[in-house]
Order: C-alpha cells, then structure tokens, then sequence
C-alpha cells in the first residue's frame, strides 16, 4: 500500500492531562504530500496532541482517524505505516549506533547489515557506529534516532521536536528528509517551536493556544 | 432500559438518583443491624461450649463476608470502567476500597477479641483470620498504588488492573492458607470454630449481614456522590445541586 | 510493502538484547544474588549458629530470602525502556506487546532468577539442610522464582514511573506471592521429613501455569496504561 490516497483526520479530539483541558475539539486533515506543523508554547498540548494521532493515547471524546478508520481499532495495520519520533530517543546508552538500530527496528522488521550501514551514512554517523552510545554527544544521539526513519519505510511520521540538540547542519539534515518524504508522498505530522520548514508551502501550521 | 442505564453512566443523574437512594439505605440498614445486634447479643441463647464470648460472630463473622463480597463488587467495578471507559464505575471501585479495608480490619479485630478468652493470646494463625489479614494487605496496596498517581486516570486504570489480579488470587490465597494450617496439628487446635448452628442462631446472623448490605450500600452511595463531587468539579452543573 | 519480522524472530531478538546489555553491566546482575547472600545469612546472624535449629526453618529461610531478592531485582525491569522511550516504540512495533513483555521476562529470570536457584543448595547446606533436599529446593525455587517474575513483571508495569515505587512494588506483589511461599517452603519441608513433595511442587507448577499464560496479558494493559503520558 503505498501512501497515496491516505489521509490523516483529526475529529473533535478532547483530552485532558490531569485537570487541564489542553485539546479542545481539535479538528484538521492530512493528506498524502503534506506536513502539519504544531507550533505553540511549551506545555501547551502538542506532545499530547502528537500521543493521540498515534495510538499511544486515547483521547476523551473525538478520534484519529488513519485511512478513514479510527486508530484505536486498527492496530497493527496502523503502526505498519506509522514512525513516530518522541521527545525521547529510545536508545540504550551501552549499545553501539549499530546495535541500537538492529534491536531497536529489528523487532518490526528483519534488518540487513547493509541497510543500517546505509542509514548511518544518511544522518552522517558512519563513525559511530560501533560507539557505544554512552559517550555520543545529544546531537549525535538525535541523530541516530532520526536514522530510524530510513529502516522503516512509513507513509505517516509524528514527529516531536525533531531539531532537539541539532546544530544547523542537523537543521538542514531533519528538513531534507522531511521534504523528501513529503516528496515521495508521505505525511507527516511536527510539532517544533523553532523555525522549520517555514518557507514551505506544502507545510500548513496548526497553533495551539 | 437502555436509555435508562445510559443516563445511569452520566454524573449529574446519577448524582440525584445516589441522593435520593442513600437514605433509604441508611435508616434500613440501621434498623437492622439495631435488631440483629440486640437478638444475637441480648436474647439469643448462649452457645453451649462457649459461653457468652461467642456472641462476637454476629459481629464478626458477616464482616468477614463483607470484606470479601466488597473486593468481588470492587473489582467488578474496576473491571466495568476498564473494559468499557465508564468514569462512573471508576468512581465506585475507589468508593468501594476504604469500605471493604475496614470490613476487613473489623473482622480482623473481632476475630481477634473473639480469640482472647478461647486461646489466651489475641492473635493465632487461624486460617481465617490470617486470610483477612493478606486481603487487608490487597486492599491497602490497591489504596496505596491509587493515591501514587496524581493523574487520576491512570490511577484509576492501574489500579483496576490490580484490582483484577487480586481477585483472581482470592481464591488461590484462600485455598493456601487454608491447607497450611491443615498441615500443622498443633496440641491445641486453634480454630475459630462455628459453634454448631442453630436457627435461633441463624436468624441475628442474616439480620446482621443484611444490616451490613444496607450500611455498605449506603457507604457506597455517600463515597460514590463525594468521588462524582471531585470528579466534575469543574463542571456546570454543580451550582444547580447546591 | 516491507514485510514485518515473525513474532519468534522479535522474540528471539528481545531475549538477546537483555543479555547483550546484562553482559556488560555484569555487575548490575550480580547484585540480586549477592542480596541473596547477605539476607540468609542475618538469620543465624539473629537467631543461633547451631545447624540443628536452622534446619527446621532453613527451607523458609531460604524462600523469603529468594523472594525479597527477585522482587528487589524486579523492580527495575522495565524502567529504562519506559524512562528511554523503547516501550513506546514496543507498542507501537506492530508485535504483539504481551509476547515482546513475555521475552523480557524470560531473559529477566535468566538473569537473575536463575542464579538464585543455581546458588541454592549452597545456602541451603549452609542453613543445615542436608543434600536429600536439593531436588525439591531447587525444582520449587525454579517454579516459584519464574511465577515470581511475571507477578513481580505486572506489579513493575503498574509502578514504573512511580516514585518511590520499589516498595510500593513489594507491597502489591508480596500478598499475591505468599501462596508461592507456602507451597514452597512445605515442599522442602516435606523433603526434609522423608516425604514424597509432589503435592506441593503440583500446586507450584500449576501457579506457574496459570502466572504465565494469563500474566502477559495483565502486564501489556498495564503497560499500555504506563506509556500514556
């Protein structure tokens, strides 16, 4: 199934933390080619909003809807198209770059030597990979989690802050990929609250306030 | 009917109904257990091997009962909310622990009262008194895991799920402890034996546990109206209540 | 569409992973057991040094020292993965999330279950326990320590994140682990008196049973439950 024709609907999502109402009958949809970028301050509700569309979150009232069926319902198939990039980086500090990624989308996918190699090259960490990731700096870290990305071909990416901890060149790195992805006509979901992707008009904002 | 219970599931209906129930339960529960403690404490006769110190099972012994009919409705409750993501019954499971805790902490100090004249000691490890007293320890940790979280949903849901796992080791626990004390035949054999039941006997006895029903179900619906209160604190329809 | 790894392939993979990262914090694993160590020895520390006495509690002294170091073991079993982010990622794997929990208990008990009953019949003839009684120790401990570990795998998915959570850890899964302890302990007692200890080692192995088939299933609602926020 390729991502054309597939569409990321928001309906009427509410969702609390704790007392505080922070989605309130949020609406919007995504479809092939486009990004949705959530902007607005820190706590506002983005890494919510972002927890909900996947799946890991169920919200009050309201859905996520992946190719028109509700995401709590359809599981497996869902997370078949689905990477999601949190505000952790899911890495384990006393493997290497190599082995992270082996463990880490070797339980979704049989992986081949090669292709992490491949992947390490994209987010330029060919020298770590056999570095424990202990002693890489956060940028670096960033970085191989971003190189997820490329092991799981996936037609929606959420992604929370991507440009953590990245220096300009990672900067640049994180936008390519996205707008090769949007290219190829994938969707994605960003929540940043740095400048990214600004200029771009295939990228539509979502404020949340 | 469905409609009927569907209004059932919403707070301020629900809210109204627990109001106008509560008192009902209240006063027949203070009835009964006004009777039941006057006939089994006053004008029942006195057990033949034991005296008038047997006379604390009508108290005790249907508050052991409660305490386990308490954890069945707790994680009934818990299980409803969790399954199918009704607040309400969320609510009740959590209005239900503190209850049946003391349900449990009742029988256990009654049990242990009962025990002081028969075995001089006030406390043994009788099969029964030792399984109230694990299910005492299964209801503080499920109040415990409860008051750990300070998102209420998750305290909720987590809790549930323990609540779940504990009721299916009721039995299992009860089973154990029960062949335990089997296995040791000590010189004097401590057991809080029944006396043999006789219908004059009988009757205070279900008089008591219907009391007990009555007082728990009005228990239930004073915490239940308290937790709604917390719950939709925020919510419009309070300042109608008054 | 990319073809997704068999269940059997993410499980293997999960198992080696844990003992890839055990491998080089070796020192982490060694821990529990050296726990094992000190707690039997503050009963004849407590009690008397005469090998006659402790023999008539060593089969419960060795249990309770057993479970309070699996359960202190236990406490930490999944909180890097949900403090790092790879539960997420788990759930949102497209496996199964109870069978992918399911291997890290397994690999959990491998380390450190394991070598609790490995180390037994030493502590056991340290305690006065005579040889007669290692089978039933070490075939009770094996059930009950692995049961343990699915018990202990709930209650650490329903505190992970808690703070302060490794008591409140015990105290959830120590009531529900006391039939482990009653059937063991009479298991090696029964040994000790000449006696056949099937009876209890059946109740055990049907514990056993009943933990690891529905245990799973409790421990990915609780995770699931866990990793929300």
């Amino acid at each position: 199934m390729t991502a054309a024709g597939a569409v990321l609907e928001a309906r009427a999502i509410n969702a609390w933390r704790g007392d505080r109402h922070v989605l309130k009958d949020l609406s919007f949809t995504l479809a092939s080619g486009e990004c949705c970028k959530v902007v607005g301050p820190n706590g506002i509700g983005k890494t919510t909003l972002l927890r909900v569309l996947c799946g890991l979150l169920a919200p009050e009232s309201g859905a996520a809807l992946w190719r028109g069926r509700a995401v709590g319902r359809v599981g497996a198939e869902y997370f078949a198209e689905l990477a999601y990039l949190g505000h952790a980086n899911a890495l384990k500090s006393d493997l290497t770059a190599r082995e992270n990624l082996k463990y880490l989308v070797g339980v979704r996918r049989p992986l081949a030597g090669t292709e992490i190699d491949g992947a390490l090259e994209r987010v330029r960490l060919v020298d770590c990979t056999d570095l424990p990731v202990r002693v890489m700096s956060a940028g670096q870290r960033r970085r191989l989690s971003l190189a997820r990305l490329w092991l799981w071909p996936a037609a929606l990416w959420i992604l929370d802050e991507p440009t953590t901890n990245l220096d300009s060149a990672g900067l640049a790195l994180v936008e390519s990929m996205i707008r090769d992805h949007l290219h190829r006509g994938g969707l994605a979901v960003v929540a940043a609250h740095q400048r990214l992707l600004d200029d771009d008009e295939r990228v539509r904002r979502l404020e949340l306030a | 009917m469905w409609t009927w219970i569907h209004k059932l599931g919403s707070p301020p209906h629900a809210f109204r109904i627990l109001d106008r129930l509560a008192p009902w339960f209240g006063w027949a529960a203070l009835a009964l257990i006004l009777a039941g403690a006057y006939w089994g404490l006053v004008r029942a006769p006195a057990d033949y091997q034991q005296g008038e110190g047997f006379r604390i099972l009508y108290v005790h012994a249907p508050a052991a009962w409660m305490s386990l009919f308490v954890y069945v409705v707790m994680a009934t409750a818990a299980a409803v909310g969790l399954i199918w993501r009704i607040k309400l019954a969320h609510a009740a499971a959590a209005a239900c622990a503190p209850v049946g805790a003391s349900f449990t902490f009742l029988a256990l100090a009654t049990g242990s009262i009962w025990g002081k004249p028969m075995w001089g000691t006030w406390w043994v490890w009788d099969a029964r008194l030792t399984s109230e007293l694990i299910l005492l320890f299964l209801y503080l940790g499920y109040m415990a895991l409860r008051s750990s979280f300070d998102d209420r949903e998750r305290a909720d849901r987590a809790s549930a799920v323990l609540a779940i796992v504990g009721v299916i080791n009721v039995p299992i626990i009860h089973y154990s402890v029960e062949w335990w004390t089997t296995l040791h035949q000590p010189a004097s054999v401590t057991r809080l034996a029944k006396p043999a039941i006789a219908l004059p006997m009988l009757v205070p006895l279900f008089i008591m546990l219907a009391g007990y029903q009555l007082y728990f179900g009005w228990l239930l619906c004073r915490r239940l109206q308290g937790e709604i209160l917390r719950r939709e604190r925020n919510a419009g329809w309070l300042e109608e209540v008054g | 569409m990319t073809e997704s790894a068999g269940l059997i392939a993410a499980i293997r993979l999960v198992v080696r992973r844990e003992l890839t990262l055990a491998w080089r914090r070796w020192d982490e694993v060694a821990q529990p057991l050296i726990f094992y160590l000190v707690v039997t020895t503050l009963f004849p520390l407590a009690t008397t040094p005469e090998l006659a006495v402790l023999r008539i509690v060593g089969g419960g002294v060795v249990w309770v020292a057993a479970l309070l170091s699996s359960l202190l073991a236990l406490e930490s079993v999944f909180r890097s993965d949900v403090e790092d982010g790879t539960m997420e990622q788990w759930v949102l794997s497209g496996q199964p999330l109870a069978w992918l929990l399911f291997a890290k208990v397994v690999a959990h008990w491998l380390l450190t279950g394991l070598p609790l009953v490995l180390v037994s019949p030493a502590v056991a003839t340290a305690l006065g326990l005579p040889t007669s009684v290692w089978p039933a120790l070490v075939t009770s401990l094996a059930l009950g320590t692995a049961t343990l570990s699915v018990l202990g795998g709930i209650g650490a998915a329903l505190t992970v994140g808690v703070r302060r959570g490794s008591v409140l850890l015990s105290l959830l899964v120590l009531p529900l682990a006391m039939p482990l302890l009653i059937f063991g302990a009479r298991a090696v007692e029964q040994s000790l008196a000449g006696q056949p200890a099937a009876g209890p080692l059946q109740l055990l192995a049907a514990m056993f049973f009943l933990a690891w088939s529905l245990g799973p299933l409790a421990m990915s609602a609780a995770m699931r439950i866990s990793t929300e926020g």
